[in-house]
């Protein structure tokens, strides 16, 4: 029998008094493609940091290739021919292609040798495995499923033989990701093996030959993944049965609440982010918005909101809102019923240094409820923002924790009871489940569907198509600032989204995927 | 104005832009690496201090310069120190390093010395004397060359033109060679060199390091070369405008030279000329001798097109997942 390429026992890992690894033992076989499931937070990544030694474990041991290794620094772990591509690339930005790929494994003090080394070298290596990259183009002009080639490459270059891939689907269109899990097809056929970290069971089902499972530290099962259901892993990661699709009616859409016509957007660096959108969302109803971020998402969702300026002509309940002027901020579009989930909760949606019931009355604390003379009531705001946690099951149930002190699904659940519980007419929520795990998707999910059952209408913007596809009624595609076009969910699949998001309108042909990144990079490049 | 008074200028610029030289490069390096540094004016005028009382006591010019650089390198660890390895804040820590700076040299000038802050005037050894380039009494007949090349560019002292060779030699290492690719990068994006198995603590290290020995040759250049000893806070700013000419050479090399040259002319122009007489109205004095400062302002104020900085300077280091 061969060695296990890489084999953990024992790891055990603590910050403080939080237990991110406990006791775990793991066997990953050489030649195969090894799935890591688990929810945020359950240990996935603080494990792949000790094995490319970023942490120290605290206890255990690790075997590469049956010997056993000790991994001090990422030096180590170069050594011992691992590879990571870790979530957010680390890459330097104003840097070639060449030069990222060589940093660190250069061959002697002079540059001059190691770059037309690395050159012929990177040659050899895209041709072999489908890699293919311009050496000279400059990191910042490439898209990130362009990116992420360099960060493999980068790896291969080092002669690793084992790749960890921490959850590598995030950023890319799905023909992005069919083409990478060819690419990894192909260097487990070289004998590379693969370790793949994803909280998206699709992925695992569909790529890998065996999967671990992770839950609060602990690694609650190994299985084959031709012998698991996805439902199965998907109880494993949570520890309760869950569900995975959202269970709703089919919509019965009533009159127009938002409408929008020739929205145009150009942002402090005079670049038109969105050119001229045209869009409408009816009381019952969900409209998803889905496209590759970048495209102008996030700019419809802050002209809406109060963010940002915009020109065009915006209706809510047949009035028109103001997208310039004095009444265009965010207070205002409060009381015109407008409520906002914004994309980046910690950024946008909460202060992270606040208590979490100061966070629930945030955008609403002139409420006359909150109010005893000129002093705000502490005391009203408390109570009510007790309730709203205890309703929306944050957990802890603690409102003198600060915001930063939860979890993302915490977090957000904070941000979705503040604004949910205001009863709107319209609300915009952007990236609703990012960073969020499934327990908590589902939750979050249910919340939104109730709303428009309520008879609201709710303009979702999301980057994850799965979410799209579930939760909308009605989608619409946004590219490179206008609107692609708009299908029904049962009318259309990942495929067309997927060509659509890349601004390709006939959907009918086939497509490379060159022709799609470059489609992409052309759109995002100006954002960079 | 004629050619003669122009040649003077441009020499008086060479020599007054060197000091400026020294620390824009010195700055280079540190803030490529990603650690600002606002200390420059300090470890200047430590270096001036150091260089002009060593120079004093031994009467050797060359133990001057070696104590002017260590005093230097002590105050660039310090900064190192508590930015690198304590992640404080950089701005702070630089801060600190100037107020040092400025107390402690005239406190042990006057405890060394008793001339009220001063050292005592140096002569002979103890000063860096003018060098005659190769054929430049030959050259000098020569009409335009010839005086450009004897009277502006020969006769100043070996600081000058090493500064001046520092130019290409700092381009040559940060963009021929391995260390200046790490360095960049680690300016950039620490976590990518972190990653790539290099150790970003040491490379900080070595860039500050590089700094504090060109602090400490702009500030022996001040005190040995430009003047013949120290005197109170005789830096005057120049680590400010060295910072000033840093951003406007975008962090390159070459630009720096000529963003240093540019500050080195309004220096000269305005030591050479009380006031500055245009045909409709005369620029006064105190407006001159601001200039270099004024242009600073300007600089610092962004009016100088978009200047984009090293994008993980002023960060401290911290692993993350």
């Amino acid at each position: 029998m061969t060695a296990p390429a890489i084999e953990l026992k024992g790891i055990s890992k603590s910050f403080g008094p939080v237990q991110a690894n406990k006791d775990i033992a793991i066997r990953v076989m050489p030649g195969t493609i090894h799935g890591i499931i688990g929810e945020n937070g359950a240990g996935k990544s603080t494990l792949m940091s000790i094995l490319y030694g970023f942490y120290k474990a605290d206890t255990g041991e690790i075997f590469i290739r049956g010997e056993r290794t000790e991994i001090p620094d990422s030096q180590a772990a170069i050594r011992a021919g691992i590879g990571m591509v870790f979530q957010h690339f680390k890459l330097v930005q104003n840097f070639t292609v060449l030069e990222n790929i060589v940093l660190g494994a250069e061959d002697g003090a002079l540059l001059k040798g190691s770059l037309s080394k690395a050159r012929t070298l990177l040659k050899q290596l895209s041709e072999e495995y489908e890699l293919h990259v311009d050496p000279d183009a400059k990191i910042e002009d490439l898209g990130v499923g362009m990116q992420q080639r360099v960060e493999i490459l980068k790896a291969l270059y080092r002669r690793a033989d084992i790749l960890i891939l921490d959850e590598p689907t995030g950023v890319l269109t799905p023909a992005e990701a069919d083409h990478l899990f060819r690419i990894l097809e192909g260097l487990k056929r070289e004998g590379k093996t693969i370790i793949l970290i994803t909280h998206k069971l699709r992925e695992i089902m569909e790529t890998t030959d065996t999967v671990s499972v992770m839950r609060r530290g602990e690694m609650t099962a190994t299985v084959k993944t031709a012998e698991t259901t996805p439902q199965e892993l998907a109880e494993l990661m949570v520890g309760r049965e869950v569900l995975l699709r959202v269970d709703k009616q089919a919509a019965t859409p009533g009159e127009t609440v938002l409408n929008v016509e020739n929205l145009q957007v150009v942002d402090g660096s005079g670049v038109e982010r969105l050119r001229g959108i045209s869009l409408n969302v009816k009381r019952g109803e969900i409209l998803g918005i889905c496209g590759v971020a970048g495209n102008g998402q996030s700019e419809l969702l802050e002209v809406l909101g109060g963010m940002r300026p915009g020109k065009g002509r915006v209706t809510v309940n047949g009035q028109e809102l103001d997208l310039t002027g004095a009444e265009s901020d965010a207070r205002t579009r409060r009381r015109r019923g407008i409520a906002h989930v914004p994309e980046d909760r910690q950024e946008e949606g909460l202060i992270m240094d606040f208590f979490a019931w100061e966070n629930v009355a945030f955008g609403y604390h002139d409420d006359a409820r909150y109010q005893r003379g000129a002093m705000m009531n502490n005391d009203a705001i408390r109570e009510d923002a007790e309730a709203k946690i205890a309703k929306f099951d944050v957990r802890p149930a603690n409102c003198w924790l600060k915001a930063k002190n939860f979890s993302g699904g915490n977090q957000q659940k904070i941000v979705i009871a503040r604004e949910l519980e205001r009863n709107p007419d319209l609300l915009l929520v952007g990236q609703p489940t990012r960073g969020v795990d499934i327990g908590a998707i589902e939750f979050i999910h249910e919340q939104i569907v109730a709303l428009r059952d309520a008879g609201k209408a709710v303009l979702l913007v999301s980057v994850e198509l799965d979410e799209i596809l579930s939760l909308s009624d009605r989608i619409a595609v946004i590219f490179d600032g206008r609107i692609m076009g708009e299908r029904l969910p049962s009318e259309t699949d990942e495929r067309e989204l997927g060509l659509l998001m890349a601004g390709i309108t006939d959907t009918d042909k086939d497509h490379s995927v060159d022709e799609i990144e470059e489609n992409l990079a052309h759109a995002t490049g100006k954002a960079g | 104005m004629n050619y003669l008074d122009l040649i003077q200028i441009l020499d008086s610029s060479i020599r007054l832009a060197t000091p400026l030289l020294f620390a824009c490069l010195a700055g280079l390096f540190s803030e490529r690496a990603g650690v600002f540094d606002i200390g420059l004016e300090g470890k200047i005028l430590i270096s001036a201090f150091f260089s002009a009382a060593v120079a004093a006591l031994t009467g050797s010019v060359w133990l001057g310069l070696l104590a002017g650089i260590a005093s230097s390198m002590v105050f660039s660890m310090i900064h190192g120190l508590a930015s690198i390895t304590f992640r404080g804040d950089q701005l702070i820590s630089g801060v600190a390093i100037n107020f040092l700076a400025a107390g402690m040299t005239v406190l042990i000038a006057q405890d060394w010395f008793s001339q009220g802050g001063r050292t005592p005037q140096l002569s002979g050894g103890a000063r860096f004397s003018p060098i005659e380039l190769p054929f430049a009494e030959a050259l000098s007949g020569v009409p335009f060359i010839g005086p450009l090349y004897a009277d502006a560019l020969s006769g100043h002292t070996i600081l000058v033109y090493v500064g001046l060779l520092t130019v290409p030699l700092t381009w040559y290492v940060l963009f021929r060679t391995r260390f200046g690719l790490r360095l960049r990068a680690v300016g950039e994006n620490p976590g990518a060199v972190d990653t790539a198995g290099v150790n970003v603590v040491r490379l900080r290290y070595a860039a500050v390091a590089i700094c504090g020995v060109l602090c400490g040759l702009s500030g022996s250049f001040l005190a040995t070369g430009l003047a013949a000893s120290f005197t109170q806070n005789m830096s005057a700013g120049r680590g400010y405008i060295a910072l000033a000419a840093l951003i406007f050479a975008k962090w390159r090399p070459w630009y720096a030279l000529g963003a240093c040259l540019l500050f080195g002319l309004l220096q000269a122009i305005s030591n050479r000329y009380s006031s500055i007489d245009l045909v409709l109205f005369e620029i006064p004095n105190a407006f001159v001798l601001a200039l270099p400062y004024i242009l600073t302002v300007v600089i610092l104020a962004g009016f100088v097109g978009k200047a984009v900085p090293p994008r993980a300077g002023g960060q401290p280091y911290v692993k993350e997942r």
